[in-house]
């Protein structure tokens, strides 16, 4: 497909007023000026579609499949037809060494230009042996598509962070994108599986913008990452009145209340779940009663347990047993030492006599 | 790392070490102390009325005649921040939690609102006996470097739970994080230093009123 994204939108039945709708959500939920919305929809409808080369590693999978299938044919699902999806191998028809040819030749053609994207973690055990494409391992490929890219996405927690993949013992030596990638952009958009709506977001923003969103601490963008779970949470007001639900099917999960004594990781956790929910809005993970598992943020396997509270810790009495023998073994110790030196300063205790102080 | 790797070291290893110090240390000092021993008095004891162990632990609560008086902040705000302190460890929920998760014991708290409430009255009474020990003189002049630290590490878990909870300063996960770590400093300070006095108190009362009793003497 060639021309410029409102063409093509155009040939498949989008409207222009959908169009402009979508645009003007997008920047809303971006937090960006009411202005932006327009120029967002003026740019991307002429934009020429850049390529995207999408590169998976050590993935599920998971967030393709968010980010593709269920959205489709909403309007998300057609934003990628604004971009050229050069190399997806779920998703393109070519396969063995004819996909491996696209990638060439459009990392060739579109140097320096093309926005790479990545799902999954890149090992780096075994000289990164754990996973490799067409002979070669992920981190060789990575290094080479990075180079002539514009900027790099990371998709999904494993690539943001390295996921479960990395999560304890990491048997494969899992690293995140931005581990290998320090000389060009990398923007995460973590989530296991992240928001849809978050990916196009940032993808609008570069067509418009010609540049990355504003990114947090942890390379998030900070329209989507910008707040915790809890702070959005619809939920929140039973919290703050100490309402929780201690079991997922007591009168407390019946109200609805609180699920942070269940182990809701949503106070920790930097996400837009809870105002842009799932499947075109129609729910998210504590709406349909389950507490938030903390994906979007680094580490979130090793976090002490899914379904432990976060003020709880995973084994507090660990060595509770071993200092307790030693704690009274020292007191027994030290008691002896002191009625031995009292012993002793009772046995060396010499009668004073009358004569002595006549001396 | 991280703020949820440093939460997740804190509520992991890092109060796994500080409770196991705390036990060590509580173990060491109480068994220390109760088998220092005393030789037996051999004189016969005369019993006056009103001097017992028992009597001068409850005796020792209330304020000496003209105390109040003389030092008004050290018995009201004392009295308000150890109340508040004992509210706040056992009856705010996620703390209850905690117990429950670790020892199977649990019961009802109190609304987040109220506790809420109770953190701030505690924190402005530490300030204030801590404001009466700078100003008053003779305080400062007994006031050694411990008095000092052991106000500190009450202090911190109070003033950062509360900062938590209430979203200030920091993002929550680290705020959580730094409340944990000074509850964990304060286990591990707590047996060696004069905060000891949570275990010693009502036996160190009950010595001191038996002894007086002995001789008589209702203190």
């Amino acid at each position: 497909m060639q021309g410029s994204l409102i063409d093509t939108l155009a040939r498949q039945g989008v409207t222009r007023r959908a169009f402009l709708k979508y645009c003007a959500t997008l920047a809303s939920m971006m937090a960006l000026p009411p202005a932006a919305g327009r120029a967002m929809a003026e740019a991307m409808a002429a934009a020429k579609r850049p390529s995207v080369i999408w590169l998976p590693f050590q993935e599920c999978t998971g967030c393709t499949e968010s980010i593709t299938r269920s959205h489709s044919p909403t309007l998300e699902g057609m934003i990628f037809d604004m971009i050229s999806l050069d190399y997806q191998e779920t998703l393109m028809a070519a396969a063995g060494h004819q996909a491996e040819e696209a990638l060439r030749h459009a990392m060739k053609e579109n140097a320096g230009k093309y926005l790479l994207i990545v799902d999954g973690s890149i090992p780096l055990g075994q000289d990164g042996a754990y996973s490799c494409i067409g002979g070669r391992s992920n981190v060789d490929l990575l290094k080479e598509a990075a180079q002539g890219a514009a900027a790099v996405i990371a998709v999904g927690t494993c690539a943001s962070f390295g996921g479960i993949p990395k999560a304890n013992p990491n048997p494969t030596g899992a690293v995140s994108v931005s581990d290998l990638v320090q000389d060009k952009p990398v923007v995460n958009i973590p989530g296991c599986p992240p928001i849809p709506v978050v990916m196009t977001g940032v993808l609008a923003h570069y067509l418009t913008f010609g540049s990355l969103p504003e990114l947090d601490d942890k390379k998030r963008p900070k329209s989507f990452f910008g707040e915790t779970i809890h702070d959005r949470c619809y939920r929140r007001p039973f919290y703050d009145q100490g309402k929780f639900a201690r079991t997922f099917d007591d009168e407390g999960a019946r109200q609805g209340w609180c699920l942070f004594e269940l182990g809701c990781k949503g106070p920790v956790t930097h996400n837009a779940c809870a105002t842009v929910k799932w499947n075109g809005g129609t729910s998210w993970p504590v709406e349909s009663g389950h507490g938030c598992l903390g994906c979007s943020e680094p580490d979130f396997w090793d976090g002490g347990g899914f379904y432990k509270a976060l003020s709880v810790p995973a084994d507090p009495l660990k060595f509770v047993a071993a200092s307790s023998v030693v704690g009274a073994g020292v007191g027994a110790a030290v008691g002896f030492a002191n009625r031995a030196s009292k012993n002793a300063a009772r046995s060396a205790h010499e009668t004073t006599t009358l004569a002595d102080l006549e001396k | 790392m991280n703020a949820l790797q440093f939460l997740t070291w804190v509520r992991g290893p890092g109060l796994n070490i500080a409770i196991g110090i705390f036990m060590l240390g509580v173990l060491w000092r109480l068994l220390e102390i109760y088998s220092l021993g005393r030789r037996k008095d051999l004189s016969a004891p005369r019993r006056t009325a009103g001097a017992s162990g028992l009597h001068t632990v409850f005796r020792r609560s209330l304020p000496a005649p003209g105390m109040l008086k003389y030092s008004p902040v050290s018995y009201t705000a004392g009295y308000l921040f150890h109340i508040g302190l004992v509210l706040i460890v056992f009856l705010f929920a996620p703390h209850i939690l905690l117990i429950q998760n670790a020892i199977g014991l649990s019961w009802p708290g109190l609304p987040s609102r109220f506790v809420d409430m109770i953190t701030v009255v505690t924190m402005a009474a530490m300030v204030a006996v801590l404001v009466d020990r700078i100003n008053k003189a003779p305080k400062r002049f007994l006031s050694t470097f411990e008095d000092w630290f052991a106000w500190t590490v009450t202090f911190l878990p109070v003033l950062t739970g509360w900062l938590a909870v209430q979203h200030l300063l920091l993002p929550y996960p680290t705020m959580l994080a730094l409340h944990i770590l000074s509850v964990e400093i304060l286990l591990i300070v707590l047996p060696f230093t004069k905060l000891f006095h949570a275990f010693t108190l009502f036996g160190s009362r009950w010595y001191n009123g038996q002894v007086n009793g002995h001789k008589g003497v209702p203190v």
